[in-house]
């Protein structure tokens, strides 16, 4: 799960990391009250969107010289003006993909002094199964880029989870980021207190970008980007009143209710699948057979009946889905479960679109007697490979 | 010969006493009588377990450590909720099970920082979480792999996806192989056995004479057990491998059902993945559908 900006600065800050006051605002006519309640006369007025990139994002809706989705602000004036032209619109950033996002909230921060930008994050390093501090002195820009071009100035410390972070990995980190004096005793403070975050509330990605040296030597999180691990949340109630479900997708947010794990795509071929690999698995061979799936759908081990005709709901709401391809190997799930959950949602939903299924595995032939027996327009297939070839033709056919 | 499991392991189950851990302890006794020897649960020791039907029987132990004590087992299987899973897996490792199998889908990360931390100072293994576990045909299944596909053969299956693991099963005892054993390795991003630890027995195994390997977008574990191929190939240890990498499709920076599927940072895309594998030698099929077709191939040189 994503939060926003602000609010992963508020945990932060719970924590005691240096970030700047500020104030989170849903309308323009609560700019000036919120940029009033901060010692000016610089001001920092930021979109909150669940997508990096926002200063270099564009609005749909303004002229292309139209500034970003962070700008600086020197009167009180200039915070609502900003606000004005920034709620409501469409921001889109590389990130967002080409259909952007509308940005519903802003973040009206007290702006710094800025002498150095650095980079810093925190994620878990498969490799070793722990913690890992990423930092770089390369900070305020994509960390992608410097990765690729010179790799050698970004720095990966792996934490020992039975130790947290020592005095020796603190020294270490301040080393790699050129930190002394003031910003030194700073670091040596911070990088506990973001891994003990980290730790505590069962974060996935911990990204500071930029951390920044003040020109008075302190060092402040300018920037928060703080994911969670999903699988963690139910002992993290505070964490999910963060969530903004405006930012999600709504089949997506219907999915989860029904702990289905669903991703919107860009296709028009549906598909419903048991297992993440086989279900990623069936995405590419219908790639590989020219056409684009409409979403990734994994319907789990144990589905029910009343949760594969959820699957086929969600399915068959994207306007986009021209064919649905319905793939099982039953392991767990069993055949007829799923052939009697796809059977009640057509008769519940109906059926405008072709319908491939192929089923094997666990009651293969009681499933697919239940389909052949249901008098429905179902397109039998025999494997994988055929299933997604008959789909592929079915909807490339009838275009 | 097989790897990890074979007819003689005994096993115990943590969190036999649920619905889905009596289903598969089931499914396990009637696979060629697999040596389910009791069940684990901190509130009914003394108690007995009984199958649906009423005809099989296990002991039920408070702990793991009686159970391990009183049967003599060698294994372990774990079907215990995600939220009490960790701490499941660490009193199996406290009890110095030899082969831990945690089938559980959604254990928090940070708990599994935590077991492997108490893993890499034990001389246990553990496979999974969140995988399908582990069949050795007509010996012992443990997990809930469909017994029914497979067939007694040559080729080793090592996968992170377990209906890709069936697939690739499915496919080798249609053309005529059949299967040493098959691993499921699980989709999470910390984990108990990587492709490496898998690959290293299927070489060293006598029986297992070609190999399928199914990875997924994330992480760089492919790519890692790539080069460990190539290395033993230098060295002459070389067998002939078929490979698969699920998520060509995928969106960056989107968690794909697997905790561990997601292409962060620029990193852990399947292309990537597919070319370390060509440059090991390892024939990549481009369609799920081909595995064992495209390792038939491989046979024929």
């Amino acid at each position: 799960m994503n939060i926003h900006e602000y609010q992963a600065k508020q945990v932060l800050k719970g924590f005691g990391a240096p970030v700047a006051d500020g104030v989170a605002i849903f309308s323009a006519d609560e700019a000036e009250a919120a940029a009033k309640q901060l010692p000016g006369p610089l001001w920092v007025v930021k979109t909150q969107i669940h997508a990096g990139g926002r200063g270099k994002g564009k609005f749909k809706e303004l002229p292309a010289d139209a500034k970003g989705g962070v700008r600086l602000a020197f009167s009180l004036d200039e915070v609502t003006a900003h606000a004005k032209e920034m709620l409501g619109n469409t921001l889109v950033t590389k990130q967002t993909g080409a259909a952007g996002k509308v940005v519903n909230r802003l973040y009206i921060e007290d702006g710094a002094d800025i002498e150095r930008e650095l980079y810093l994050s925190i994620l878990v390093d498969r490799t070793v199964g722990r913690p890992a501090f990423v930092v770089s002195t390369e900070g305020g820009m994509d960390i992608e880029a410097v990765a690729e071009e010179t790799p050698e100035k970004i720095i990966t410390l792996p934490i020992d989870p039975d130790t947290g972070v020592t005095e020796a990995d603190a020294a270490k980190l301040c080393d790699a980021l050129a930190l002394d004096g003031t910003a030194r005793d700073d670091g040596m403070t911070l990088f506990p207190i973001l891994h003990k975050a980290f730790v505590e509330k069962d974060m996935s990605l911990l990204e500071v970008n930029p951390l920044i040296v003040m020109k008075d030597g302190h060092l402040r999180v300018l920037d928060a980007k703080v994911s969670f691990d999903g699988n963690a949340l139910f002992r993290h109630p505070d964490i999910m009143e963060l969530r903004d479900v405006t930012e999600e997708d709504a089949k997506e947010i219907e999915a989860s209710k029904h702990d289905l794990a669903y991703v919107a795509l860009d296709g028009d071929i549906g598909c419903m699948v048991n297992g993440a690999g086989l279900a990623m698995a069936t995405m590419d061979i219908i790639k590989l057979y020219g056409a684009e799936p409409a979403n990734f759908l994994d319907v789990g081990g144990g589905a029910s009946k009343e949760k594969v005709t959820a699957a086929f709901k969600i399915i068959t709401s994207d306007p986009n889905v021209k064919g649905i391809l319905v793939n099982i190997f039953g392991g767990i799930m069993r055949c007829d479960v799923i052939a009697e959950g796809v059977v009640a949602a057509v008769k519940e939903v109906g059926l405008q679109v072709p319908l491939v299924v192929r089923l094997e595995g666990t009651n293969v032939e009681l499933g697919k007697k239940i389909i052949n027996e249901s008098g429905l327009n179902v397109i039998a297939a025999d494997d994988l490979d055929d299933a997604a070839q008959k789909i592929v033709k079915a909807v490339k056919g009838g275009a | 010969m097989s790897i990890l499991v074979n007819k003689d392991t005994k096993i115990i189950v943590q969190g036999l006493t649920g619905k889905t851990g009596t289903f598969h302890t089931e499914q396990a006794l009637e696979y060629y009588g697999t040596k389910m020897v009791a069940g684990v649960h901190p509130k009914k020791g003394g108690e007995t377990w009984g199958s649906v039907e009423g005809a099989a029987q296990l002991p039920i132990f408070a702990s793991v450590g009686e159970a391990k004590e009183a049967t003599g087992a060698d294994a372990s299987v774990i079907y215990v909720p995600p939220a009490g899973a960790g701490a499941a897996i660490i009193e199996a490792i406290d009890a110095e099970i030899p082969f831990i199998v945690c089938i559980t889908e959604g254990i928090p990360v940070a708990d599994m920082v935590k077991v492997k931390a108490r893993l890499d100072k034990s001389n246990s293994r553990l496979l999974g979480p969140n995988c399908p576990g582990i069949l050795t045909p007509e010996e012992c299944k443990i997990g809930i792999m469909p017994g029914s596909i497979f067939k007694k053969g040559s080729v080793g299956v090592v996968s992170r996806s377990g209906t890709l693991t069936y697939e690739a099963v499915f496919q080798t005892t249609n053309a005529g192989l059949g299967q040493t054993t098959a691993v499921g390795i699980g989709g999470d991003p910390v984990k108990g056995t990587e492709f490496i630890d898998v690959l290293e027995m299927f070489l060293a195994d006598d029986e297992t004479e070609s190999i399928i390997m199914i990875g997924e977008i994330g992480g760089s574990a492919e790519e890692d057990a790539a080069q460990f191929l190539k290395d033993e190939a230098a060295k002459g240890r070389a067998k002939p491998t078929a490979g698969f990498i699920a998520g060509r499709t995928a969106p960056p920076g989107r968690t794909m059902g697997h905790a561990g599927a997601v292409i962060s940072g620029g990193k852990g895309g399947a292309e990537d993945k597919i070319a370390a594998m060509e440059s090991a030698g390892i024939k990549v099929s481009p369609s799920p559908a081909k595995l064992g077709e495209t390792l038939l191939e491989v046979l024929k040189g």
